[in-house]
């Protein structure tokens, strides 16, 4: 059996290279297919880093007036921490405030100095909290402008995520929208020059065929090398993809990097690189495999 | 080994109007170790009576047997079996162009899936009997009509068929390559080997003296145990 596959493999690389021509137009379609569906596997990853990290960044700050005790401060923590929308809440004294800026910008003696040059904390004790969900975040606010206390606070620094987490969502889903429709488009064509490939390949061999069944090859010794020349097909293609997508991954990195807020591209490349992998050889190796099926059960009837 | 029951073969034309009747009733056996001649002019029935028993064409009535299996009935994803049984060895020689004489030759034991240490053994053995030894690894446009008739031959012997079936084997060969082939037929049969060879070639079987089944328009006129080419 095994040495029968190796021979069906082997005469699968001669059909392959006997069609190179088309078989490399049929590459090319099929490399624009994968780097498709990288891409949109890609901007899935980084929309939804970009959606977490929103949902996990800053929060809302409450900035106490000066000289509001801390007594006062836990009072209203404990009021905020009752709300069911409230996740987590957090003191930040003003000593602590200010050990972070410097901390921060220990590197900036720009910022360091003009601080010095004050004399004085100029940081004000202030609560961060955390809400459930994004849309929670709008409700917190109202209870805090409502309460009673609302001549100790000095300023409530709220960004409103909801808005920035729905355009994501709506980005995100015209973005996939898009991508399937051209996906599916490409995927059509790549079928097309796949299945037109074999059919040339079966056409030119077609006496060949007639003496292989005369001298008793079973059906799928004649079929299987049509078959195989799908499947290098494929794995080309997914070969030469995966290397561009690499390349475009650690040598565009830092760049990529300063466009998208920190994102960083390989960590994405390495992270997934299975998921990758798996979806390349589905998209790859699926493709060209049906499109040789379809050839072969309409030009090589036996 | 082969036995024709009553086939008759009508093909239709294309548009479905003509009938055109290639075999008509015809009944034969052929036992083993048998050298069999189906002679006949163009049109008589030879070749779709080798057709039938390689299960190329299906009788439009009767029975073809190959032993006691009915061709006919053997689904088409497994006539291989019985194709393997049988060397055919054709007028246009049907030789793989890519291949060279040993490439060509080894197909038949490669999709059998014999290791290639099989292959070798025998390849030479068979090159040996056929006399292309110094020619194995020419390819096809690189030989004589006779030497690609000779790969064909081999090719139809290496895997040590049950039957040969020749179907003009001679057509395209001047009558020194005609004699070397039939030559070699001979040798085939002596070792043991079922030979059925059509021809129209008078001088062949007139020499050889063997069994000969005679066709006129798809009919059986004539099966003489010794017999001349008489039309």
């Amino acid at each position: 059996m095994l040495i029968l596959f190796k021979r069906v493999f082997k005469n699968g690389w001669i059909s392959f290279k006997r069609n190179i021509g088309l078989n490399i137009a049929t590459i090319f379609v099929m490399i624009l297919v994968i780097c498709l569906i990288n891409i949109l596997f890609f901007l899935n990853i980084i929309f939804s880093i970009l959606i977490s990290e929103i949902r996990n960044k800053a929060d809302i700050s409450v900035y106490f007036k000066k000289d509001v005790s801390f007594e006062k401060i836990s009072e209203i923590e404990s009021e905020i921490s009752k709300l069911p929308e409230t996740k987590s809440i957090e003191y930040v004294s003003k000593e602590a405030a200010h050990e972070s800026f410097i901390e921060r910008y220990k590197n900036n003696p720009v910022l360091i100095d003009s601080l010095n040059e004050i004399g004085e904390n100029p940081f004000l004790s202030s609560l961060k909290i955390k809400a459930k969900e994004a849309e929670d975040y709008g409700k917190i606010v109202d209870f805090v402008k409502k309460l009673d206390f609302g001549n100790l606070i000095e300023e409530i620094d709220y960004f409103q995520r909801k808005p920035v987490i729905d355009k994501i969502f709506s980005i995100t889903s015209g973005v996939n929208k898009a991508g399937i429709i051209f996906a599916v488009v490409f995927s059509f064509i790549a079928v097309l020059a796949g299945f037109n490939a074999i059919k040339i390949a079966i056409q030119n061999l077609r006496e060949e065929i007639e003496t292989m069944r005369l001298v008793g090859a079973s059906n799928w010794f004649i079929r299987g090398p049509f078959l195989v020349q799908g499947v290098i097909v494929g794995f080309f293609s997914i070969l030469i993809t995966f290397f561009i997508t690499s390349i475009i991954c650690f040598i565009f990195d830092s760049k990529l990097k300063i466009l998208i807020f920190g994102i960083s591209f390989v960590d994405i490349f390495i992270n997934n690189l299975w998921k990758l992998i798996l979806i390349q050889f589905i998209t790859g190796i699926g493709l060209s495999v049906f499109s040789s099926i379809l050839a072969i059960r309409k030009y090589l009837k036996i | 080994m082969i036995n024709f029951k009553n086939v008759t073969k009508i093909y239709q034309s294309r548009e479905g109007n003509q009938l055109r009747v290639a075999l008509e009733n015809i009944s034969f056996k052929v036992d083993k170790s048998e050298f069999v001649s189906i002679v006949g002019k163009s049109g008589s029935g030879k070749t779709t009576l080798l057709r039938l028993i390689l299960g190329e064409e299906k009788p439009t009535k009767g029975r073809v047997f190959f032993e006691d299996l009915d061709v006919h009935r053997i689904k088409p994803s497994q006539l291989y079996k019985i194709r393997r049984r049988i060397g055919v060895v054709f007028q246009d020689y049907k030789l793989f162009p890519t291949k060279t004489t040993r490439e060509n030759i080894a197909y038949v034991m490669e999709v059998m899936g014999a290791t290639d240490e099989e292959i070798e053994r025998d390849l030479n053995h068979i090159l040996d009997i056929v006399g292309l030894k110094d020619r194995a690894n020419n390819f096809p446009h690189e030989l004589s009509g006779g030497e690609r008739q000779r790969v064909a031959i081999a090719r139809a012997l290496i895997h040590r068929p049950d039957i040969i079936l020749a179907d003009e084997p001679t057509g395209n060969l001047d009558p020194y390559n005609t004699f070397e082939i039939i030559r070699l037929l001979i040798k085939i049969y002596e070792m043991g080997t079922t030979v059925i060879l059509a021809t129209h070639d008078r001088e062949i079987i007139n020499s050889l003296r063997k069994r000969v089944i005679t066709l006129e328009n798809g009919k059986i006129i004539r099966d003489d145990p010794k017999g001349r080419f008489i039309l």
